[in-house]
């Protein structure tokens, strides 16, 4: 088994083969897996929130979509990774609760996930997979020797993208 | 002062935070205790402030599996009300309201949905009706919504709200027991932006 980085909530952590990243128990947050092939260094990020200009505070970076994942690609080119060959792969944003008039706190899940995909799109890198939605939690792992995403539920079973 | 900055507060401020708690939490231990026909013991009051991402560990993890019921609060202080308890604790509930065996739940239907909800509600009522009692305001609760799965998706709910205002929660935790067989259960009381200067105001304790 390789070693286990685990990535907090409002964190980002990049490594490299053999090690894994790993983020328990998303609900409405999302993780972002970034991962270079040819140098087997991935980036791990578990964002909370879709924009850093609308907070009252943005004193860490990591919390949100538009601030953590410029700064993790510029952590995984330190470490020796290509920004061309950076692919992504995202999971999460669920909504956990079901409310009959659902309101903007009750969708930040949906709006984390479209806020990533934007960032993504800024800064020129491709997402390849997503496991996006839902009502259910998720614990996502990237594996860094292959950059499969793992991702666990508790019932909703377990997949690999 | 920012009252929106829980590492800002006084140490007076924690403590008619507490008491708050305190009363609240006892209200809801009455409440339980009534449902489900046995003592209840509560601890005192815990008021932490901690870094948004250790918040689950309260629970024990990210991902152990627990029922979250979740209400909206409207009124002049506007806010959300958690109620946290381990799947065990869920299930032993529900077995003891319904009147089966213990240990029969092994997951939930309908009618054990529904009956945690209304524990949900019941609690969150006899909650807020101490913050009502101490703040003057007439403060409402939603309809609840239930969940059951890892601890960390479902206080992500609640972390995101506090993630706007800061990187630290401001938890005041109480943990629930029966005497022999462990209810345990844990209550998040999670002010919207502003509403935390407001209720400190209204208590007499804005400074």
């Amino acid at each position: 088994m390789a070693e286990l980085i685990k990535v907090g909530m409002a964190d980002y952590k990049v490594g490299r083969n053999p090690y894994n990243l790993i983020s328990y128990g998303l609900g409405s947050c999302v993780g972002i897996a970034l991962y270079d092939s040819v140098t087997q260094i991935g980036g791990l990020a578990h964002i909370m929130l879709p924009d850093s200009t609308q907070a009252r505070s943005a004193e860490n970076p990591a919390k949100f979509a538009d601030t953590a994942l410029p700064l993790m690609i510029e952590d995984m080119q330190k470490l020796g990774a290509m920004k061309g060959r950076i692919l992504a792969k995202i999971a999460g944003g669920a909504q956990m609760f079901a409310f009959a008039n659902v309101t903007d706190i009750m969708r930040v899940g949906e709006r984390n996930s479209e806020a990533v995909k934007m960032v993504l799109k800024k800064l020129a890198v491709k997402i390849v997979a997503e496991d996006v939605g839902g009502n259910y939690g998720r614990t996502v792992e990237l594996i860094l020797p292959n950059g499969i995403f793992r991702i666990k539920t508790i019932d909703k079973g377990e997949k690999e993208l | 002062m920012l009252p929106e900055d829980v590492l800002k507060l006084t140490e007076l401020q924690l403590d008619a935070l507490k008491e708050i708690g305190n009363v609240g939490a006892g209200n809801a231990a009455t409440a339980l205790s009534q449902i489900i026909n046995r003592k209840i013991d509560m601890t005192v009051p815990q008021v932490a402030i901690l870094p948004l991402g250790d918040v689950p560990d309260v629970v024990g993890g990210p991902e152990v599996t627990v029922a979250g019921v979740y209400l909206r609060v409207f009124g002049p202080a506007p806010g959300s009300i958690l109620f946290l308890m381990p799947q065990e604790s869920a299930f032993y509930l529900v077995d003891t309201l319904m009147g089966r065996n213990a240990q029969s739940t092994h997951a939930l239907d309908e009618m054990d949905a529904s009956a945690l909800l209304e524990i949900g509600n019941i609690l969150a009522g006899a909650y807020l009706n101490a913050l009502s009692y101490f703040t003057k305001f007439t403060l409402l609760p939603s309809i609840p919504a239930l969940a059951m799965d890892m601890a960390g998706a479902i206080l992500s709910i609640i972390l995101i709200q506090l993630g706007q205002m800061g990187d630290h929660a401001l938890v005041i935790e109480t943990e629930f027991t029966t005497e022999n067989d462990g209810v345990k259960g844990h209550f998040f009381l999670i002010p919207d932006p502003g509403s935390l200067g407001t209720i400190l105001q209204a208590i007499g304790v804005k400074e």
